[in-house]
């Protein structure tokens, strides 16, 4: 809204353009950045926090436990909704990892500047929720402790995993992410890991910070393979990320489930992925400056450009919707439109409204500069996003199950305790991985801070 | 001449990107050509400056996304029409747009992978130990200052010589780097 912005020479806007407030040396973002980790003592909100997370995968972990003692069957799932929220909530968490990888690799390519203090915690958080999202499919199976049956192995039996099903290609394509995102985070992570070792005091953090640091040196000659291999990582990154959710949008459009057998599955999931996944920085992003000081490093422009990528991908996946619902009427196909109608009328219907306030209309306050400027704003919309995009994933799976083709075999879910336990867990889980992480390894990209402090007083010369 | 075996190199520090890149300059017009630099970021311009070629990073992961991809597609016509063929239906046994998605994330999964232990590989790293790390202001290479080391294998080193010639190109702290 070109009324309410100040102007553009203005000293607000440029103070707000800064991807890196002012008066920062190599060595005063090195200081500050591995300071948290080293130095500051640890706060007695990370410890309350890191409780309450920890307590919470303390009932994860009985919530497995008692799902392996008794099957799945303490779930809701039956016939017909066999997949509930298991699958939901894998959707859900695979996507908010995208966020990570699209803010590394994507922004990376482009010479994005403003990646660089959150591209570090952004690829965490991906690691993070990968994990919890593997945790589902993982028990979904029934007998987890039979998975290795998904991967290609000469077993005895002479069997072979099918290649030609979605659900095996969701097995390649969520390991190779989990594993080159591993590898993206942990090169990144190299040059930082030797400032800390360096800068470190104890005897012991010296040791492990050299050892993950594996002797790294900084010689010239190794910068330069290193960066080529950074690059390559990126470009290999950008394809696989858009590449995920595809193939996970193909376990539902390869099926012909009415709901599920459309072609614009894969850009719309892929738009909400990345939709849920700058939802999620922002959740993290905005305590973590505020707890640490580090407005500095994560500045307005920083928060302003991810809400304006949540509201581009937001209007992507509302297409999504429009369209899902124009290809049923348009095609006349009469179990699209008696889905179309479910959804709107049916006994799910309450979410679906609450699926189109979350994630077409609240978003659409972003418009605002004022809204984009208002952290407390920021957060809110960022956790009503991500609650819109979990609600998507029920609306997807469980509508279309409860209401297929023949009323016999029509049926209802609802969710069990386990199923809550499981899934406000596995938040506990990525929560405490987060608290861990910010603790014990650098947030903020320490070298990549010092190229940045480089090129910044390059240009004001 | 003497210390010659016993020493790996006499090493300058510098406090900008800018006065390394020029002693670098300078040190190789005077005819050195075994030295190193180090930064705590990837300094523009210096591997120039040094005279490194391409790597060998790009190879390496092209030869390891190409075997991943082969691989991954071959497996699957393998499994699916030589290993274990399921007639369904008369349906082709190499249906190989189903085989797209795994050829596709092994290519990606090969590619990253050598990319990664290549690039280690060509380092050298995972090393534990280092002669230039005997040199005490060292720890600051890793946070805000830039370091030259010319190493004692080159054909033109001479400690006092090449300690004077650091001097001139203004590094502060010129040391011996000693080789244990």
């Amino acid at each position: 809204m070109s009324d309410e912005k100040p102007p553009r020479d203005s000293p607000e806007i440029k103070r707000l353009s800064l991807v890196l407030g002012p008066g920062h040396t190599y060595g005063s973002v090195t200081d500050k950045i591995s300071a948290i980790v080293l130095t500051r003592p640890t706060s007695l909100g990370w410890f309350i926090g890191f409780a309450i997370s920890f307590s919470i995968v303390g009932m994860l972990t009985v919530a497995l436990g008692w799902l392996i003692t008794k099957g799945t069957g303490i779930w809701g799932i039956n016939i017909p909704i066999g997949w509930g929220f298991a699958i939901v909530n894998f959707i859900w968490w695979i996507g908010i990892g995208h966020a990570g990888t699209l803010i590394s690799a994507i922004l990376f390519l482009l010479n994005q500047k403003w990646r660089t203090s959150i591209n570090r915690f952004a690829e965490a958080m991906t690691l993070f929720a990968v994990a919890c999202a593997g945790i589902f499919p993982l028990i979904h199976t029934g007998r987890p402790w039979m998975a290795f049956y998904m991967f290609p192995y000469p077993s005895t039996m002479g069997l072979w995993p099918q290649f030609r099903s979605p659900l095996i290609w969701d097995v390649f394509a969520v390991s190779t992410y989990g594993t080159v995102s591993l590898l993206f985070w942990y090169v990144g992570l190299i040059p930082d890991l030797a400032t800390l070792r360096d800068r470190a005091i104890k005897m012991p953090m010296k040791v492990i910070y050299g050892m993950l640091s594996m002797g790294w040196r900084g010689s010239a000659r190794h910068w330069h393979r290193y960066q080529s291999a950074y690059l390559l990582l990126a470009g290999l990154a950008t394809p696989l990320v858009l590449s995920v959710h595809t193939i996970v949008s193909f376990d539902f459009a390869i099926g012909i489930v009415p709901g599920w057998h459309t072609t614009i599955f894969p850009p719309y999931f892929v738009a909400g992925a990345i939709y849920s996944g700058f939802a999620m920085v922002l959740t993290i992003a905005i305590p973590l400056r505020k707890a640490y000081g580090l407005e500095d490093f994560i500045t307005m422009r920083h928060l302003d450009n991810m809400a304006k990528v949540m509201l581009a991908t937001g209007l992507i996946v509302a297409y999504g919707y429009f369209i899902e619902f124009f290809m049923a009427l348009y095609s006349g196909n009469k179990f699209d439109v008696f889905l179309v109608q479910q959804r709107l009328h049916g006994p799910y219907a309450p979410f679906y409204y609450a699926l189109l306030l979350c994630n077409i209309l609240t978003p659409q306050l972003l418009w605002f500069y004022k809204m984009r400027h208002n952290v407390a704003v920021l957060f809110i919309m960022s956790i009503v996003v991500n609650i819109g995009m979990w609600l998507e994933r029920f609306v997807i799976v469980v509508i279309s199950l409860t209401r297929d083709f023949v009323p016999s075999a029509w049926g209802r879910y609802s969710p069990t305790f386990w199923d809550w336990a499981t899934f406000i867990g596995t938040m506990g889980l990525f929560v405490m991985l987060i608290f861990l992480f910010v603790r014990v390894l650098p947030a903020i990209s320490i070298a990549e801070m010092r190229e940045l402090v480089a090129e910044t007083s390059e240009e004001e010369k | 001449m003497l210390h010659r075996s016993h020493i790996y190199g006499v090493m300058g520090e510098f406090s900008t990107p800018e006065e390394l890149i020029h002693a670098v300059e300078k040190i190789r017009e005077a005819g050195y050509r075994r030295l190193d630099a180090y930064a705590p970021f990837p300094v523009e311009g210096l591997s120039k400056a040094l005279g490194l070629k391409r790597n060998m990073v790009p190879a390496i992961c092209l030869i390891g996304g190409l075997t991943g991809g082969l691989g991954g597609f071959f497996f699957q016509y393998w499994v699916n029409v030589i290993a274990y063929p399921l007639n369904i239906g008369g349906r082709p046994l190499n249906s190989w747009p189903a085989f797209i998605p795994v050829t596709f994330e092994l290519t990606i999964l090969g590619a990253a992978l050598s990319a990664v232990f290549g690039m280690l590989a060509l380092n050298r790293l995972p090393q534990p130990h280092h002669p230039v790390f005997n040199v005490h202001r060292f720890t600051h290479a890793s946070t805000d200052r830039f370091f030259l080391c010319i190493e004692s294998r080159d054909p033109k080193f001479h400690l006092a010589d090449t300690a004077r010639i650091l001097q001139e190109v203004h590094a502060h702290h010129v040391s011996e780097v000693s080789d244990d």
